[in-house]
């Protein structure tokens, strides 16, 4: 909410929609598909960008609203595929739903608390698809067909790109006309200092429960496509490295802005991509995670302010 | 005799074996600065988080005019008409001084749901931050960062956040703490033009400010009350001269 | 369920619970004392599996003696940590504390796994403790895990004697309870902070040793010992070493029990038991009420 909005705030990510829709005839399938995981991890960051960023909720359990959402496309296509009409809202409301009855509960802590709580309920949604019958356990579940909606078809890697990306700038537009709002600026204020807000007459857990729906909502729709994209889910899509992970990436762009979140992905699966392919860092590729883990010490502690921080250091593009 | 905005009755509140504030009982009326005074431990920040909401009461009641309102939460009262300052400044320091209070008043007309309205276009909150801004004479630094303000200008912002939500009952902890000479008379003139339209409770240190400014003054020793009256009679208090004036004049 | 049946389960539900006490003690001590949440806390747990199942053949049986070389071990290395990294954190908000004990959690993952690989390994328990003694007709105990709930009660009943009873554990306690002040009086806060932070990664690293020859070595350890811990410390309420106790206890009968009668479903009753603690008392058992 710093200052005015900043007219032409808009222009950069409806240029960076724009070069992703021409993308496709430029790459090799393997770089396609690269691009389409961004997409689908932009808007798990941007999830919980809502979460994190602007109303100051860390929660360490988001990717269990990530992988239900993916299940829930799995668990409830029928065997010759199903219509998006109906798998895509089911699986967003499952999250939500996830989202509501965790919100619920884990809104009554506060600062640790909150985190831990919110780590365990993850743990918890986890358990039920790791140990359990329910879903295939351990060695997760295939998507036999995936879902078509008229014309479209998600068989097609060309028309997956496209409502990947269309998920995206829907989601990226909703969120930014969240936080121009009443609903946004409020956030803003409970993030800042929510003891104030409830001075001035915020029923402060309610807005806070409904950011935390939001955000399991949209990372179910994430969650939704990383199954309709890969074809099969497996339990780690709720553990909790994936929701370090996403944290991370959010981190890594920059806490509080939309744009941070989707460098963040980006620079995320990227990184992720150079430190275990071997031609690059040889004998180290098997070990990426050692030289992840170092890399983000090395980097919370000298960027803070994640990517974009970097970028304002350098003079690269304007402040807020 | 103006009206009685906000009383409690027998307010009381125990921590475990601790008894911090016991059987207060208070009237804060329209027109009025009412101090509440008392040494470091007499109970006044309790008894000022009982009154806005924040902490629950152990026994006792509070009512905002004739309405019982003990069981009410903090954001509820605030609603009511009950506006808060606090010792510590609670402004948002990286939005504009407007933002700020803009941010306040838009509490009274929250319209959530209304995703596709923009916060800063809201008329209704941006006219009350003006009126607000305009009482607290900080109108000509309404497009400041809130964060650039000096002490004393954060200070009365903490005012303004308060007046936007349109109370009618002011609970003010310490404005006057870190001020300086100049800025204490600006708030006194402040609060002067203020309890015109308002009940206002003052919990405050500054001895001085306190007699120049109160139309009643409350002196709490070890969460009890022991002397409510105008303030020449305080000041001529035996009891209250041995508790709290008698150990060096507080400042 | 026959009785001695209830009995058997009775102690393995202590034992297990004491266990995790050993653990969320730690964690507790170390939030509640220096202000960190520390994710990497599962990964002490695991180092002193590991740590066990490494040096376990140059003990042959002298299990205690090889426990005690295990404690100092870890208290050291803690120590060392502590100098190296953890105070740096103090002063930062929790999501830094949260990503960086987070990337520790990669980096000990991945230097245990170069330095002894990834695959499970058992501990033998020592020959003066192998066999079990009879429990009714039908059933037996092991002493193994006798001796782990004694072990871990003689390490409780120690702790509460040097947080009570010896000057070092007054500090201990009013640099819970306000740490500027603490620091005002004097007292060198940061040899405090290392001594507690080597204390609790030895607690867990002591925890995983006795653990390893009972639920064997395996690289999730960290993870799963680390959530369950934060629900213990959810449910005691954190900062308090009594409530990390009571719930660990509360933790060990849910899961085992649960274990008996429900199977496969077992594992969410620790959480429905966190969810009904955050319905009734959210700031846990022995919380401090915000």
């Amino acid at each position: 909410m710093n200052a005015a909005a900043n007219k032409h705030a808009w222009l950069v990510p409806l240029i960076g929609a724009v070069v992703l829709a021409v993308l496709p005839p430029l790459l090799s399938p393997y770089l396609t598909d690269l691009v389409v995981k961004i997409m689908v991890f932009s808007i798990f960051a941007l999830s919980l960008e809502l979460l994190v960023g602007t109303t100051g909720l860390v929660s360490l359990g988001h990717a269990a609203f990530f992988g239900l959402g993916a299940y829930t496309l799995v668990l409830a296509s029928p065997a010759d595929g199903g219509s998006m009409a109906w798998l895509a809202p089911l699986s967003v409301g499952a999250a939500a739903l996830y989202a509501l009855f965790v919100g619920a509960l884990s809104l009554r802590t506060r600062g640790v608390y909150f985190i831990m709580v919110t780590l365990a309920f993850a743990q918890m949604a986890y358990f039920v698809f790791h140990d359990t019958k329910l879903a295939g356990g351990s060695d997760g579940l295939y998507l036999y067909v995936r879902p078509r909606l008229g014309p479209i078809d998600l068989e097609q890697k060309l028309h997956l790109y496209y409502v990947v990306l269309a998920a995206l700038v829907f989601t990226y537009a909703l969120l930014a006309v969240v936080l121009r709002s009443r609903f946004g600026a409020a956030l803003a204020g409970i993030r800042v200092n929510e003891q104030r807000m409830r001075a001035a007459g915020f029923a402060t857990y309610g807005y806070k429960l409904a950011a935390f729906v939001l955000a399991g909502a949209l990372a179910g729709l994430a969650g939704f496509l990383v199954a309709a994209k890969d074809g099969v889910v497996n339990p780690e899509l709720l553990s909790w490295h994936e929701s370090g992970a996403v944290l991370l990436m959010i981190i890594l762009g920059g806490l509080g802005h939309l744009r941070g979140a989707v460098i963040g992905a980006a620079s995320f699966v990227l990184l992720k991509e150079l430190l275990s392919t071997e031609s690059l860092v040889g004998p180290l590729a098997s070990h990426w995670q050692l030289t992840l883990g170092i890399t983000i010490i090395a980097f919370v502690a000298l960027l803070p302010k994640g990517l974009i921080g970097l970028g304002e250091r350098l003079g690269l593009g304007r402040k807020g | 005799m103006s009206a009685v905005l906000l009383s409690s009755h027998e307010l009381t509140r125990r921590f475990g074996g601790l008894t911090a504030v016991s059987r207060v009982s208070l009237e804060f009326r329209l027109g009025e600065v009412h101090a509440v005074i008392g040494t470091n431990g007499a109970g006044k920040s309790t008894l000022i988080n009982m009154l806005s909401g924040e902490i629950a009461a152990s026994s006792g009641s509070i009512r905002l005019g004739s309405e019982d309102i003990t069981a009410w939460s903090q954001p509820r009262r605030a609603r009511a008409g009950i506006g808060r300052s606090y010792q510590r400044t609670t402004i948002f320091p990286e939005f504009s001084v407007h933002e700020n209070c803009r941010l306040a008043a838009q509490a009274a007309t929250p319209r959530a749901w209304a995703l596709w309205e923009p916060a800063a276009g809201c008329k209704a909150s941006n006219a009350a931050a003006d009126a607000a801004l305009e009482a607290a004479g900080l109108a000509a630094d309404a497009r400041r960062v809130a964060g650039s303000l000096s002490h004393g200008g954060k200070r009365q912002l903490e005012i303004a956040m308060c007046l936007a939500t349109g109370p009618r009952v002011l609970l003010l902890d310490e404005p006057l703490a870190g001020m300086g000479a100049e800025e204490t008379d600006r708030m006194l003139g402040l609060l002067d033009g203020l309890k015109r339209d308002h009940a206002i409770l003052l919990v405050e240190h500054d001895m001085d400010a306190v007699f120049r400014i109160a139309d009643r003054i409350t002196v709490m020793v070890n969460g009890e009350v022991i002397a409510s009256d105008v303030p020449e009679a305080i000041r001529s208090n035996h009891d209250v001269q041995v508790a709290y004036l008698g150990h060096g004049e507080g400042h | 369920m026959d009785l001695a049946t209830f009995l058997v389960q009775c102690l393995n539900s202590v034992q297990y619970g004491l266990l995790l006490f050993l653990v969320a003690s730690g964690l507790t001590l170390i939030f509640g004392i220096m202000g960190i949440i520390n994710l990497a806390h599962g990964s002490f747990y695991m180092i002193g599996a590991y740590l066990a199942f490494s040096i376990a053949p140059f003990f042959g049986d002298r299990f205690l003696l090889m426990l005690l070389a295990g404690v100092l071990l870890t208290a050291a290395f803690g120590y060392l940590l502590e100098w190296a990294f953890y105070s740096y954190l103090y002063q930062r908000e929790h999501l830094q504390q949260v990503l960086m004990t987070y990337a520790l959690i990669l980096v000990f993952e991945e230097l245990r796994s170069l330095l002894v690989g990834n695959d499970v390994h058992g501990v033998k328990v020592p020959s003066w403790l192998e066999g079990s003694f009879a429990l009714g007709d039908l059933m037996s105990y092991p002493w193994y895990r006798v001796f782990a709930s004694v072990a871990c009660i003689v390490v409780a009943l120690g702790m509460y004697w040097v947080v009570n009873r010896t000057r070092l554990g007054m500090m201990i306690r009013a640099g819970a309870s306000n740490r500027d002040m603490v620091r005002g009086l004097g007292i060198d806060i940061q040899r405090l902070y290392r001594i507690v932070f080597a204390a609790g990664v030895a607690l867990a690293a002591l925890a995983g040793m006795i653990a390893a020859p009972l639920s064997s070595v395996y690289p999730g350890m960290g993870g799963s010992v680390l959530i369950i811990c934060f629900v213990v410390c959810v449910i005691g309420g954190i900062g308090s070493i009594t409530g990390a106790l009571i719930a660990s206890l509360l933790v060990g009968f849910v899961d085992t029990f649960g274990k008996v009668f429900f199977a496969e479903f077992s594992g969410i009753g620790v959480y429905l038991l966190m969810a009904v603690i955050l319905i009734w008392r959210p700031e846990g058992l022995l919380g401090k009420r915000a």
